[in-house]
Parts: structure tokens; C-alpha cells; sequence
């Protein structure tokens, strides 16, 4: 994620000079020599790659459909049920009807997990939660199915590879669109509290004085409201969702950033070059931007992953404790409270806690690498 | 004392490892130390001399750096062989050295006395009251005013020469057998460069030390060297009595760098050229606050009153010690600080404009920095930072037109237009020196601020920086302001001076006038300590 913020941002001159400045190209071998945070963040980038298209690897709904010689896709279209003969408004796929009449007027093909975060498994051989199906024998897994083992549905498409929860959800599919959901919001939180902290931090570091002096302390009173307390307040009032969960902590969450930015715009405000634009006649706003925002940058960068991995564990721990997404999304501290509620189900509290660690450890080595990379003393290998 | 030399280098190599590879940094070279001698290490940077330095203490950054051959024995023992707790006993006891930077090389959160007597509670087991004594009778010795008021001060608090004064205490708490002086003036004013050198020739005699002297100037090695070897390279190229090298020197880079002092004349002025810059009554005073409610109850007057007027296609000089206000006058008249009084550019009043009204003068001012190495942002392709001021003073101009006027500007300063798409750090100091004035110069401005453009470059490169500046000034008749304490190189340039003092002027005239019949004490000492070497009374210059 850093390197590739790094390199849109001096790739200004397209054409005239190499895709990575000469320093940046050092960072990157910095950054591949330490081999642990490489490995992260490629193994990091196909988890988060292949939990983007989420929908296209857990569905309940067949990736492509040929009926009557009409090629459809339910992945993308919602079709009536009228289309296939049924009366619902939306087509139940996994009907046992509405698959027989697929397939004795054409084919479908299903994503490999036949199930998304919400779908319920009628056909679960115990009451939920029921455990992973490799774990049961053939006769088992199949008896709640029509036709028992021969039945066409008891396959592998089928099978919960790592159980279902206390409502018969399939686990590995909420687990996937629950690292999906925790990403993309820690990802999303730490991009806007980065713009509002460096903006925040480059202002009261470039202007100094009162300016400075005025905001230090507001951010003082800031920081010291107690921010569990208020998102349960507003918690009250309206209706917790991803958005709303994201605004509240992006209230509280810039305020890391601002010390880091304006101790370098302080440092920095007084470099010879900094006097020198100021002397070409250069504006405020572009020397912020041009010459003191990339020193800014280094620290900032070094800071980013570890930002990244507080807002997720801020988000699971409100699902865990039942304040965060509105009930029946994915998301991993839910998995971790069902976990806590069913100890006769161990895998729930396992699976959970090892996405959970996988994740949040591969976002600190790929951390550890960047601050190696824009470490300015390693030099030497 | 035995002929046996105290110190002996023999064949010393230094590798650095950079990128996989081992560089050669220092390339094989001996020379010898004999008792109570001092010898110079003379070249340019870059040439090897710190880093021989180093490796005599074995102070270098191992295993980055390594030694690929050689022997350096003291009195007999190889350091080179020594451990960490072997050269803790050597270091700061039998050798020891002085640094670069005052600055730096002193802790700032603890006091002078803490810092002397640390060396000598580590070294000779003092107890806090004989320490003490000797703390000040080290203070004492390298001249500190009054020592018993400084024993509580900190770093800050000095100025510069009175820093290295205690770096120099420091190292000679322990009556070392060699000194290492690592370019312990380069630092400093032209006045208190001559005060530590006196000093350090001085202590010299009094302790019966060796020592090893490492500069690039060749003023100072001809004041206080027995032997010098000249090096390049990484190589000692030519080493002999001073005397010999000065009188007849054999190497090429030898006669190269004897002949690299900043010399000429500037261009004869015309005193009916356009005034373009006059300041009247100049004051920059910066308040002191205090109290609650910060009341103003005094001023730092940093520039208190002064007159001065710069024509076209000549230049002023600014002399005066580090603290007289120089860069701050210079500064107040191109308008990057506030001050007081009427300022005047090409028959337009300045002092009132606003930053945005300044900015389209901006191009026809311009101001040089002092150190190359600051001035460049690291960031940015010389030509990005050579088209920064374009974008904003000639907008009209499309991508190849501003990339010609750059290719043009990197040839009138001697660069390779090759080289634009490069990064300052791939440059020498005098390059990016070079590459600052081109920056100034695309821009055509009318006048120019030099705010000590060459204090930060070697000697050689002094020369050539001062030759392209009187060349660029003949060619499109501009109005320099130049600002130094060198005043070999204001010799080489200025017109009329200004020597300046505590913010008032001491005195101001044609240069030649100055330079020939100076009516100050002040002016005196100045003048003899840039061409001698030679200090002044006490008094009369700052410590």
C-alpha cells in the first residue's frame, strides 16, 4: 500500500525520467530486502484482492446462467423469480424447484462457497452451530437432504469448510466479506484522518505562533472526550452503519497524525530550500505542498500501517461488544462474540481469531518493511 | 627524545561498502608523526583526509567501512589489532581530537564543567573537587574569559569560538601525546579562526604534543604545519617540510591547489551607473518580551540604522564577525524579513509592499544561500528546481521552452545540461553551488543577494565560484549584495564595502579605500586575520 503511494506522488514528469525517483528506487529495494514484510504484503494483496470480489467467491446466487439459450448473470442482475416460473421477487437459487428448472433447460455455474455472510443453511446436520462438514461421514452430512448421500446439492459447493455459526450462516463466507468489510473501513478511516491530521498538523507546523498555540490546545480538549462513551451515545440516536461508525471515530482519529506532520513542517519551514521558494516568490500553499509535505510524508507513511491496524481492532472490538455494524453484517468481532457465547463450538472463536491476528500481523511486517525503506540511516546492508 | 616516530601510518587502506561493492576511500597511504611535530593533511573534500583521520582512532562506521591493508602503530603498538576496551584506553587519553562542528560535537543538555570533568573522572579517577580545579585551570589555558562564570554554562550559551575552546579543554584534560584536529576552524569567523589557531600552536609547545592537522586551506597549513602531505583521491600525492611545498612544489595538484586562492579585481566601478537598490535608515529590531502578559521591555537591534546603495553591474560587500547583522541587513533589503526605514528598487519604494505585492519583483531579487547542501530541496530533479521560479514569473512559457531556458542557464554556470534530470545529491558543493546561482540567474534579476556563497566550499571551488560570479555580473550588469566574513573573497569582488559590527556600521567606502587605509581597529583585525592568519588585541573582535 505505501510503495504505491509513494511512487503516484513523484511521478509528476511522465516520460522524463525513470517510474521511481532514484531515492525511491532505494526505499523499494530497502523495502524488498526485508523479506518477511514482502512476503506480508503480497500474501496481504491476494487475501484483500480475492475478499474484493467477495461476491464472486461466496454467493448464493450462480455466477452464470444459461436458460431457454439466454446467457444471465445473478451475480451482477437481480432476476424476478417470474423468470424461471416462481412468484418471489427475487430468485432463490438454492430452491431445489428453481434448479431443476435451470438445469432441464440449460446450466449454471456456482462460485466455489455456495453460500454469502447472510445465507442460512437449511440442511445442516445438527442444530447450529453446526460443525466444519469435513468433520462429518458422507451419511451424515447429507441427511437432511432430500435424497440423502445421492442427493445433487450434498457436493462440495455445499459444505461449510469451517462450520456455521449460532444462526447456520456459513463461516468461511462471513469470514471473507468480514475482512472485506474490516479492511476496506480501516482502510477508509485511515485515508480521510490522514488528510484531515497532515492538513491539521501542516498548517499550525508551517504558520506556528497562535495559530499553533490556539489548535495544540483544542486538540488538548479534543483528544480527552471519551470516544467509547460517544459512539454509544450517538449509538442511541441513530442507527449504527458503516458510515456513521466511520464518521464518529474519523472525529477522533486524525488527532494521531497531527503531532508527527507538525513537528516536520516546524523542522522543516527553517531549511535553507524552504527560504529559498520563499524567495522565488513561491506561495504558501505551494511550498506546503512541493517542498515541506514530502519530508512530512516519510513520517507519516512509517505511521499509516499502524493507524491502519488500531481503526480495524477499534471496529472489531465494537461488533464484539455488539455497538458496531447493525446486526446480521459481516464482521469478524461478531464472529469472535458468537465464539465467546458457544464454547461448545470451538471453530467459531478460532477462525476468528485467526484471521483476525493474520491480518492485523501482516499489516505490521508490511509496516515494519516501509519504516525500513524510508529509514534514511540504512544504508548499508 | 628518540627519532622513532610517535605515530606511523603505513599503507593504510580504507574500503566502505556501498551497493554490494567495496569502495576504496582512502588508497594506500603512509606518513609519520614524530614527537612534538604537527602535521597536515591538506586536499579537497572528498579526498580521503577526514577518514584517514578517523581510522586512526578506528572511529569509522565498522563493518560498513573496513581495512583492507595497513598498519597504524603508536609508539609501537598496532590500533589497527587493538579491541574496543584496548582503543577505549587510547582514545581521549594518549590521542585525542577535535571535531568539525562546535556545535554538534558538544552535548547540549549538560553544562562545560559536566562535560570537561567527565573526560577526566573516566580517564584519571578524580574525585568532583579536584576536577573541578582542574576544569578550570583547563579553561584557563585555552583562554576562556572569566572561567569560573562558564563552568555552569551550557553549549548554547557560547559562541562559537568559545565552543571549540572547550572542545579543545576537553581534549587536553588528559595530556594526550597527539591532538587530531579535524578542520577545527572551518567553522568559524576569519577573527576567531586565527585566535584557535594561535592557541592550538600554543598548547602545542606548552604540552610537547604532536599533532595531526586536517584542512583545506592552505593559509592555515603554511601558519602551523611542519610537514604537509597533500592528498587526492585517496592518495598522498606529495608530502615534504612545509617550506618545500610552498616554495617548490612538484605535483600538479599541489601547484593546482596553491594557485586556487580567490584572486582579481573587480571591474572598475562607474559611479554613474542606476542605483538599484538603496536602503535608508535600515532597522531590523527584534523584541525582547517578558513577563505574563510579554511586554515588550527591550529590542535585539540586529541591523540599528544603516545606509546603503548598490548600482548596477557593482557589487557591496558586507563584512563583519558572525552576529554583526549581515545576513539580516541582507534579508531586510530583499524584503524576506520586516524592518523599518525606506527601501528603495530601481526608483520604487518596497518597504511597504505586502508578500503577494513582492511577488512579481521576486524574479528581478534574488538571493543565493550560503550552504549548497541546504538550498536544494533533495526531493527535486535540478531541472524541476530550476523551473520552479519559471512557472511562476514567466507562465506564457510552454514545457520546451522552459527546458531551453535551462539547458541555456546550466551552460552559462558551467554544467552539463546533461546532468538536469539529475538529484542534487549526485553533485559536489561547488556544483551545487553552481546550480543554486542558476536558479537565481533564469530568472533575470536585476540584483542579487550572495548571502556567503562560497564559506561553505572548499578553496579551489571558492575561486571558481567567485570567477563565474564577477563573469555572470559583467555579462548582464547586475547589482550584487555581498555578504561575508571572508574578506580575501570580498577583495576578489566587492566594489564598495560595508564592515559591519553589532548591527551599525563601522565603516563604509570604496573598497580599495578599506582595504589600503582601514580607519578601525575593528577593520584591521579583520584584514589581518583573512590575509595572515594574525590576531588582534584582545578586545577589539569577539571571542
Amino acid at each position: 500500500m505505501s510503495d504505491t503511494a509513494v511512487s503516484s506522488r513523484d511521478t509528476t514528469a511522465p516520460g522524463k525520467r525513470p517510474f521511481l525517483s532514484p531515492l525511491n528506487q532505494r526505499r523499494w529495494q530497502n523495502f524488498k530486502a526485508n523479506k518477511r514484510g514482502y512476503w506480508s504484503l503480497w500474501l496481504f494483496l491476494v487475501l484483500f484482492i480475492v475478499s474484493l470480489f467477495a461476491e464472486f467467491v461466496a454467493n448464493d446466487k450462480p455466477l452464470l446462467v444459461s436458460y431457454k439459450g439466454e446467457i444471465l448473470a445473478p451475480v451482477l442482475v437481480d432476476y424476478p423469480e417470474e423468470k424461471f416460473g416462481g412468484f418471489l421477487a427475487v430468485t432463490d437459487y438454492r430452491d431445489p424447484v428453481i434448479q431443476d428448472e435451470i438445469q432441464s433447460n440449460g446450466w449454471m455455474i456456482w462460485p466455489p462457497v455456495r453460500y454469502n455472510y447472510r445465507t442460512v443453511n437449511r440442511e445442516i446436520p445438527q442444530a447450529a452451530p453446526a460443525k466444519p462438514s469435513w468433520l462429518y461421514t458422507p451419511e451424515e452430512r447429507c441427511k437432511q437432504y432430500t435424497e440423502g448421500v445421492n442427493d445433487p446439492n450434498c457436493n462440495m459447493g455445499n459444505w461449510n469448510w469451517l462450520g456455521t455459526d449460532d444462526q447456520a450462516r456459513d463461516v468461511l463466507a462471513r469470514v471473507i466479506y468480514g475482512f472485506r468489510i474490516s479492511v476496506l473501513f480501516g482502510l477508509s478511516l485511515t485515508f480521510f484522518s490522514a488528510i484531515l491530521g497532515v492538513s491539521a498538523g501542516a498548517v499550525q507546523g508551517y504558520f506556528g505562533g497562535w495559530v499553533d498555540l490556539l489548535f495544540q490546545r483544542f486538540i488538548e480538549i479534543w483528544s480527552s472526550i471519551p470516544v467509547l462513551f460517544l459512539i454509544l451515545i450517538i449509538a442511541s440516536v441513530l442507527p449504527p452503519g458503516f458510515w456513521i461508525l466511520l464518521g464518529i471515530m474519523l472525529m477522533f482519529s486524525w488527532v494521531s497524525f497531527v503531532g508527527v506532520v507538525r513537528a516536520e513542517f516546524l523542522r522543516a519551514r527553517n531549511f535553507e530550500y524552504v527560504n529559498a521558494a520563499r524567495a522565488l516568490g513561491v506561495s504558501n500553499r505551494t511550498i506546503m505542498f512541493r517542498h515541506l509535505l514530502p519530508n512530512a510524508m516519510v513520517a507519516t507513511l512509517t505511521f499509516l500501517p499502524f493507524i491502519l491496524n488500531s481503526s480495524i481492532t477499534s471496529l472489531t472490538s465494537l461488533d464484539f461488544l455488539g455497538l458496531g455494524l447493525p446486526p446480521g453484517s459481516a464482521s469478524l468481532g461478531e464472529l469472535l462474540a458468537q465464539g465467546k457465547e458457544n464454547l461448545q463450538a470451538p471453530w467459531l472463536g478460532f477462525t476468528g481469531f485467526v484471521v483476525i491476528s493474520l491480518m492485523l500481523s501482516l499489516l505490521i511486517f508490511v509496516g515494519e518493511a516501509t519504516r525500513d525503506a524510508f529509514d534514511p540511516r540504512k544504508t548499508f546492508r | 627524545m628518540s627519532d622513532a616516530p610517535l605515530l606511523s601510518v603505513e599503507n593504510l587502506a580504507v574500503a566502505f561498502k556501498a551497493g554490494g561493492k567495496d569502495v576504496l576511500a582512502v588508497d594506500h597511504i603512509s606518513f609519520d608523526i614524530k614527537h612534538g611535530e604537527t602535521v597536515a593533511l591538506v586536499g579537497e573534500s572528498g579526498s580521503g583526509k577526514s577518514v584517514s583521520a578517523l581510522s586512526v582512532l578506528k572511529l569509522l562506521p565498522y563493518p560498513a567501512a573496513s581495512h583492507p591493508s595497513g598498519r597504524i602503530l603508536f609508539e609501537g603498538e598496532d590500533l589497527l589489532d587493538h579491541d574496543e576496551r584496548d582503543l577505549m584506553r587510547v582514545r581521549g587519553n594518549e590521542i585525542s581530537m577535535i571535531f568539525q562542528e562546535p556545535m554538534t560535537s558538544l552535548n547540549p543538555l549538560h553544562t562545560i564543567e559536566k562535560q570537561i570533568a567527565e573526560v577526566l573522572k573516566l580517564h584519571q579517577g578524580m574525585d568532583d573537587a579536584s576536577a573541578r580545579a582542574r576544569v578550570l585551570e583547563l579553561l584557563n589555558q585555552v583562554g576562556i574569559r572569566e572561567p569560573e562564570k562558564r563552568l555552569g554554562s551550557y553549549p548554547h550559551q557560547l559562541s562559537g569560538g568559545q565552543r571549540q575552546r572547550v572542545m579543545i579543554a576537553m581534549s587536553l584534560a588528559n595530556e594526550p601525546r597527539l591532538l587530531i584536529a579535524d578542520e577545527p576552524t572551518t567553522a568559524l569567523d576569519v577573527t576567531v579562526q586565527a585566535q584557535i589557531l594561535e592557541l592550538l600552536d600554543r598548547l602545542k609547545t606548552q604540552h610537547k604534543m604532536s599533532m595531526l592537522f586536517i584542512t583545506h586551506d592552505l593559509g592555515i597549513v603554511r601558519k602551523i604545519a611542519d610537514r604537509v602531505c597533500v592528498m587526492t583521491g585517496g592518495k598522498i600525492v606529495e608530502s615534504g617540510p612545509t617550506r618545500e611545498i610552498f616554495e617548490n612544489p612538484q605535483h600538479d595538484y599541489t601547484r593546482h591547489l596553491l594557485a586556487a586562492e580567490p584572486k582579481g579585481k573587480p571591474p572598475r566601478g562607474d559611479a554613474s551607473a542606476a542605483t538599484v537598490m538603496k536602503g535608508e535608515q535600515v532597522k531590523v529590531w527584534f523584541p525582547i518580551k517578558e513577563g505574563f502578559f510579554r511586554k515588550v521591555v527591550d529590542h535585539v537591534k540586529a541591523v540599528d540604522g544603516i545606509d546603503v546603495t548598490v548600482k548596477a553591474g557593482q557589487t557591496l560587500g558586507v563584512v563583519g564577525e558572525s552576529g554583526s547583522g549581515k545576513t539580516t541587513l541582507g534579508l531586510a533589503l530583499s524584503r524576506m524579513i520586516s524592518s523599518q526605514g525606506a527601501i528603495t528598487f530601481e526608483d520604487k519604494r518596497i518597504d511597504g509592499y505586502s508578500f503577494k505585492d513582492m511577488r512579481p519583483l521576486r524574479s528581478q531579487l534574488q538571493i543565493v544561500f550560503q550552504d549548497p547542501y541546504g538550498s536544494l530541496s533533495p526531493r527535486m530533479s535540478i531541472s524541476e528546481i530550476i523551473e520552479e521560479g519559471m512557472a511562476i514569473h514567466f507562465p506564457d512559457l510552454n514545457r520546451a521552452e522552459r527546458d531551453a531556458r535551462v539547458v541555456s542557464v546550466l551552460k552559462e554556470v558551467g554544467l552539463e545540461p546533461e546532468s538536469r534530470h539529475r538529484y542534487p545529491h549526485e553533485f559536489s558543493g561547488g556544483q551545487r553551488q553552481r546550480i543554486a546561482i542558476a536558479r537565481a540567474m533564469v530568472l533575470n534579476p536585476r540584483f542579487v543577494m550572495l548571502d556567503e556563497p562560497t564559506s561553505a566550499l572548499d578553496m579551489s571551488v571558492q575561486a571558481q565560484v567567485v570567477d563565474l560570479l564577477r563573469d555572470l555580473q559583467k555579462r548582464h550588469d547586475l547589482a550584487y549584495l555581498f555578504i561575508s566574513h571572508d574578506l580575501k573573497v570580498v577583495r576578489a569582488l566587492a566594489n564598495d564595502v560595508v564592515v559591519m559590527r553589532n548591527g551599525r556600521v563601522v565603516e563604509y567606502g570604496p573598497a580599495d579605500q578599506i582595504f589600503e587605509n582601514p580607519q578601525t581597529d575593528y577593520t584591521r583585525a579583520l584584514i589581518a586575520a583573512a590575509f595572515n592568519i594574525e590576531t588582534a588585541p584582545a578586545g577589539v573582535v569577539s571571542q
